[in-house]
Formats: C-alpha cells, structure tokens, sequence
C-alpha cells in the first residue's frame, strides 16, 4: 500500500535539478525502456519504468535507500528508444548521486571513487606492472596523479579519499 | 596521422594484449601514437557518485590533448562514451563548463572545446576503410568465423557519435572484420550488453547477462569472439571460466580484440598481436590459419607454442 502521508511531492523536482535529471517528468509510462532493458531480462527487481513513478509518486526514500538503483548497467538502451526523450540513463545517475549525498552509497562504488580519488585511476600500479610492461616492451605508466587529488578535493569522490 | 592514445585504466593493466595489437596495427598503418603522460581515469567509475566529479575528470584529460594540440583515440568503449559525453555537455553549458574550469585551474589546465575524440575502430574505419585495410591483408582469412561484439558505449547514446554507424543495426566492426577476408557470423540478441558495469554490484545479474552472450554466440559454430572493450572482454574472457563452472558449460570460445584480427590479417606475427595473453588460447584459430597460408607465418605454430608451454 501506498500511503499520501509518505510521499514528498517535492521529489520529482529534486531529480529534475540533479545533473541529468531534467526530463523526467515528461514519461508517459509507455515501458519502451523497460521492454528493451537487458537487466530487468534477467532480474524483476530492476524496472526502469516502475522506478520513474515511484519518482514521480514521490516515494523518495524507498527510490533512494532500494538496492535497484545501482543495478543500471548504463548500456543506454533505453536512453536511445524512449519516444520522449526522458533519458533515463542519465535520470538514474542522478538518483544514485542524490541517494550518495544522503549516504547512501552501494559499497561497489565506493570503493571505485575511493581508487579513482587516491590514485587517478581504478588500479592501484605498482612497480611490478611497471617492470611487466617492459618487458612486453610497452611505456611505464603513471601511479598517481597529485593533481587527481586536488581537483577532485572539494566534491563527493573527494570525501571518499583515507 | 597522429593523435593522443587514451588507454584508460583497465588497458594497460588487463588488457595488455588490447594494447599491444593496437600499438601494432596502428604502426603497420602509418598511424602514430602519442602518449600522454599525464592521461589518467576517463570519470566513468565515479560517475554513480558524483556525475560533476566525472566531467571534471573528462576534462582533465581532453585539456592535456588539446595542450598538445591532439585528437584522442581511445580503445574502450566506456571512456569513448564519457569523454564525448563530457565534452558534449560542456560545449553547451557555460555554467557547467566554468565550474570546471575553476576546479582544472587549480592545476594550471583548461578545457577548450574542439578536441576530436574518437574510438581506434571508429578512426579505422572512416580515416582507412575496410576497401584499403582489405588491400593492405597479407594472409588469407576466408576460412575464419567471427562474431561480433560491440559493446554499448561504443555506439550509444547514439547522440554522441553523429550517426557513424547505426546503434540499432551497427556494421562497421561486421566491415572492418570482413575486410580481412574472414566471415562474420550473426547471432541472437548481439547488441545486447556485456553485464560489465554492474559486476561490482550484482555479480550474478552481470554473469547471467555475459552468460546470455556466450549461449547465443557459441550457438553457431564460430572461431573467436571480437571485441572492441575491455570490460567486455573481462566479462567474455576472464569470467568464462566462472561462468562455465556456475552453469555448467562448456563454452572455450576464445575471445579477440578486433586489432588482433586485423593484425593478423596484416601478416603481423601473433607473438607481437599479444596472443600469449588471451586467457582463451586461440591455437585452433591460429592452426587454421596457418594450415591456409603454408607460405606466410603467423609466428611460431600453434603447436610448438603449445609445447613450450
């Protein structure tokens, strides 16, 4: 059951202002996305469709604390065949983005930020992948780039760095 | 032809053998290759955590090319999609574009529009075509069977890419592979996505999606895999294995890069081509191969390789 009492009105607005986010309200529900969705092929609980009206319902906190929002495996499918250009792709990086700024942030992702934020990549190098691509005669590459770190000092990724 | 290579993170840490027909093929071509030292993460991991935080890591990097006056040729398909994206984003929102550049300054770089960025099998086939990589082949492939993968950001969302190719019904790998004299084999939900970005998150979800991929391929009877990404070739590749063991299956489907194909195709011995790392050993493929061009080699026989071994 869906109780008014719980909605906040105001949700779709927020999502809206997020990067990415501003066309959400133009879904007419018509389920092109969901139909072509390779991840709700294989699990239920990833449903493009049923996830912009919850949205648009204003079921925020359930939208923002659920396991399905991470589970987008950004293949734009959707992006390319909705006929209203809700660019769903792009609407579910601003859900995972607004439910990081309230804390809630999928362990995966972290730990991703956490890497990129430290390193300026996602792969800790060491002298010995070094040595490796030596000897398969290709250029040593970069272990950190300081500047990586100052750039991204005052965002969220920023907030993940030890 | 020169522009800044753009290897991302996963390339030069697990998919050298990527690199290496790449850095190949593109030297039998005439094209060169200038790396750039500070070239770092394209922005796609942190993109779930912070979307701005992407573009300013996009733009880091597409400054650098453009200090030295480059394009950028990448060879996976998810930067291609962020860094297009991020450039694409910024060229139309002066707001946006100003944030980042506040943050870009404090390490004395600046994002100007105007950078070409470009996938290596993009530049391939719209700068050479498959007519003049057809002439430059040295062996003969006809008795080869690949499939395609093409991987999602490659060609979607289709507003970044101007229509190159056609996202629903894409050709241009299909040409370039035949363009070696090999046959491309279709099969059943080919565009469908490698499961790749949430294997972090839901390893089961992105194992069954690969799973999908390798029943559908493995349905006809074909000599390798091509892919244009490593994140698909991890899934493919290095979780086969996996995959096989969590379904009980018995795919052995050995995965290429496309520079691998065509390099080969070029008379470029297997040896530099990387082939040595292919999780999946590529011997039957390579023995066939050589079994049709007795004259030309393509390094050491498969089968002595597999000796040594």
């Amino acid at each position: 059951m869906i109780y008014s009492k719980d909605l906040d009105p105001n949700f779709k607005y927020e999502v809206s202002a997020e990067m990415g986010g501003i066309n959400i309200m133009r879904c007419f529900a018509c389920g092109a996305c969901t139909a072509g969705c390779p991840v709700r092929e294989i699990d239920e609980r990833y449903n493009p469709r049923r996830i912009i009206r919850m949205v648009l319902l204003g079921m925020r906190e359930r939208v923002l604390k659920s396991d399905f929002i991470w589970l987008c495996s950004t293949c734009y499918t959707c992006y390319d065949r909705c006929p209203q250009d809700v660019r769903l792709t792009s609407i579910m990086t601003a859900l995972k983005n607004i439910a990081v700024k309230e804390g809630h942030v999928h362990p995966s992702f972290r730990e991703q930020a956490r890497l990129v934020g430290t390193f300026g990549r996602l792969y800790e190098i060491e002298d010995f992948d070094n040595k490796k691509r030596e000897k398969m005669g290709l250029p040593p590459i970069k272990k950190t780039f300081e500047d990586v770190k100052e750039i991204l000092k005052g965002t969220r990724v920023g907030g993940m760095v030890e | 032809m020169r522009y800044a290579l753009f290897l991302g993170c996963t390339i030069p840490v697990r998919g050298q053998n990527y690199e290496l027909s790449a850095r190949k093929v593109a030297e039998a071509l005439g094209i060169e290759f200038v790396d750039v030292e500070g070239f770092g993460c394209c922005g796609f991991p942190v993109k779930s955590t912070d979307a701005e935080a992407t573009t300013v890591l996009a733009a880091r990097n597409i400054a650098q090319a453009s200090r030295q006056g480059l394009e950028i040729c990448t060879l996976c398909n998810a930067c291609t999609a962020v860094l297009t994206h991020a450039a694409r984003e910024m060229d139309g929102d002066e707001g946006l574009r100003g944030r980042v550049n506040a943050e870009l300054g404090k390490v004395s770089l600046e994002y100007k529009p105007g950078v070409r960025i470009r996938h290596f099998s993009r530049i391939l086939y719209e700068d050479f075509g498959p007519e003049k990589l057809s002439g430059k082949a040295k062996l003969d492939m006809s008795q080869l069977n690949f499939s395609i993968h093409y991987g999602c950001h490659y060609l979607r969302p289709k507003e970044l890419y101007g229509g190159f190719d056609n996202a629903e019904d894409p050709k241009t790998v299909e040409k370039l592979v035949e363009s070696t004299g090999a046959k491309v084999v279709g099969y059943k939900n080919r565009l469908e996505c490698c499961g790749g970005a949430i294997l972090g998150v839901e390893q089961e979800i992105a194992l069954k999606m690969a799973k999908d991929k390798l029943d559908n391929v493995t349905a006809n009877r074909v000599d390798a895999l091509v892919t244009i990404c490593p994140f698909c070739t991890i899934m493919y590749e290095d979780n086969q294995k996996k995959i096989e063991e969590m379904f009980g299956k018995v795919y052995n489907l050995p995965v290429l890069y496309l520079p691998q194909v065509l390099g080969l195709a070029l008379g470029l011995d297997q040896r530099v081509l990387g082939f040595r790392l292919n999780k999946v050993k590529a011997k039957d493929l390579l023995q066939k191969l050589e079994d049709a061009n007795p004259q030309e080699t393509t390094g050491e026989s498969a089968q002595a390789q597999e000796v040594r071994r």
